[in-house]
């Protein structure tokens, strides 16, 4: 079983004004199979580069990218971008033409989106849009899941309880998952393992591990990762 | 539907009362005068002939023009090589009155009917590729990265993605096209066709039967307005059954 490697040497885009912009540094990590990484920086610093090279849809880089596999991916990017003449279902059968009935509707059922199936995109509000993004990420039983701010523009409550299923259903069926957050909290409540990114041009200032299983982390807990991740970050 | 009935009404109204004031039959017939000449024509035989004829060679030609030119369309919006390489033509055939085109059809093809089609569709052609090239141009790059790391085939990407995004300039052109196809078939007969709606009206014209010419222009208009009805309007509704509904 191959896992995730990444390794970007250099990423930059052409600038309006011409020239060149340096968008990533050099930039390495590597995630186990199963394992749940988060990328936590700054907002503009490349993550959704970083994701979108890794995803594949962006090959106009220095450096490699391993995928676990085969290298199915689930991905939850910033906006659902569902197709809106679309029903919720056809979405995610359309992405996932191989998913039995079954499958499908305990994910459904895990999501809360049982009685919305048959709805139009448009007629989702945005928490229900980001479910039936989760909902076709995870139908495809990708081998890598990447999640670009699947929580962003959503209240806090809804925003963590979202946070919930998704830790749930990566328990349930464990599938290597980077997600790309500027919310410490988040990344500390789903992830493994978190990586640190500078400003752009990015790279990894710091990689802190979190070793006990997400479902039993206690506040005290929760607290000393912080002040670690300050040290670590002050040392950096 | 109440409103439309009252429109068509006074419409009807507003003939007759121009008949009663230009008072000669000869210049312009009464609405009854028209109907009593297409219900003579109907009974022969021969209204149902042209029509069909007309109706066939507007079917063919723009079912070409609208296939081939939404296809370079496509292309055009979505390749920019394409794009440059097939602006000029685009913008000679745009530029090139519909009688030039028929007239050089009829003397390089023959008084065919390959020739009649051919120059109606070419006609009709870079209006469907301009149309539709800006609807190309349009397409959602993020659900064109979504088609792609999904893996989605592109028999499924075309119909689910693409599609549905160009349906809309597809209508516009179809609406379009659809008149002026039929005006341009009309002309087409006119000049170089046995038979047909337009040819009826060449020989009408040249007796100065202007009753004769409303009956058929009537006769084809209702024939297309059914067709708008009962084909285009229930087609463009279920494509657009996912949008929310205007108040």
């Amino acid at each position: 079983m191959r896992r995730l490697e990444v390794d970007v040497r250099h990423k930059s885009f052409a600038a309006a004004s011409g020239g060149r912009l340096d968008v990533i540094g050099s930039l390495a990590f590597s995630l186990g199979n199963g394992e749940v990484g988060a990328l936590v920086g700054p907002s503009g610093c490349g993550k959704t580069t970083l994701l979108r090279i890794i995803a594949g849809l962006d090959r106009d880089y220095d450096g490699s990218v391993t995928l676990p596999d085969h290298g199915r991916l689930g991905v939850v990017f910033q906006e659902p971008r569902l197709l809106p003449w679309r029903t919720l279902e056809q979405n995610v059968r359309l992405a996932a033409p191989d998913a039995s009935d079954e499958a499908l509707t305990a994910l459904f059922r895990a999501l809360g989106l049982d009685a919305h199936r048959q709805l139009f995109p448009g007629e989702l509000s945005l928490g229900l849009a980001r479910r039936a993004a989760l909902a076709r990420a995870f139908a495809v039983e990708p081998e890598l899941l990447l999640l670009d701010e699947p929580f962003v523009s959503l209240d806090d409550t809804l925003a963590m309880r979202l946070r919930d299923e998704l830790a749930e259903l990566v328990t349930r069926r464990p599938v290597t998952t980077l997600l790309v957050t500027h919310n410490v909290d988040e990344a500390i409540g789903l992830a493994d393992r978190l990586f640190f990114l500078s400003a752009s041009p990015a790279r990894v200032i710091a990689e802190v591990p979190v070793a006990r299983p997400r479902e039993k982390r206690t506040a005290e807990e929760l607290a000393a990762l912080r002040a670690e991740i300050a040290r670590k970050l002050g040392q950096a | 539907m109440a409103i439309r009935l009252v429109s068509f009404a006074l419409l009807i109204a507003a003939w007759y009362a121009g008949a009663q004031f230009a008072g000669d039959a000869r210049v312009l017939p009464g609405p009854w005068a028209v109907a009593l000449m297409m219900a003579d024509e109907a009974r022969s035989g021969t209204l149902a002939f042209n029509l069909g004829a007309t109706l066939s060679r507007v079917a063919i030609a723009f079912a070409l023009a609208m296939l081939i030119g939404s296809a370079i369309g496509w292309a055009m919006g979505r390749y920019r090589t394409a794009d440059r390489f097939g602006d000029p033509w685009l913008i000679v055939l745009l530029n090139l009155p519909a009688l030039v085109i028929i007239v050089l059809a009829y003397i390089w093809a023959g008084l065919t009917e390959t020739a009649a089609i051919i120059a109606v569709a070419l006609n009709k052609l870079p209006i469907a590729a301009v149309t539709v090239r800006e609807g190309a141009r349009a397409l959602d790059r993020g659900l064109d990265d979504m088609a792609q790391v999904f893996r989605m085939n592109a028999l499924t990407r075309m119909r689910h993605v693409v599609l549905p995004q160009l349906a809309p300039y597809l209508a516009a052109a179809a609406r379009s096209g659809l008149s002026l196809v039929w005006k341009i078939v009309l002309i087409v007969e006119l000049l170089g066709r046995p038979n047909g709606v337009g040819f009826e009206i060449g020989t009408a014209f040249q007796l100065f039967d202007v009753t004769k010419i409303l009956t058929y222009a009537l006769a084809f208009t209702a024939v297309m307005l059914v067709i708008e009805t009962f084909l285009v309007q229930p087609v463009e509704r279920h494509v657009a059954r996912w949008r929310p509904k205007a108040a």
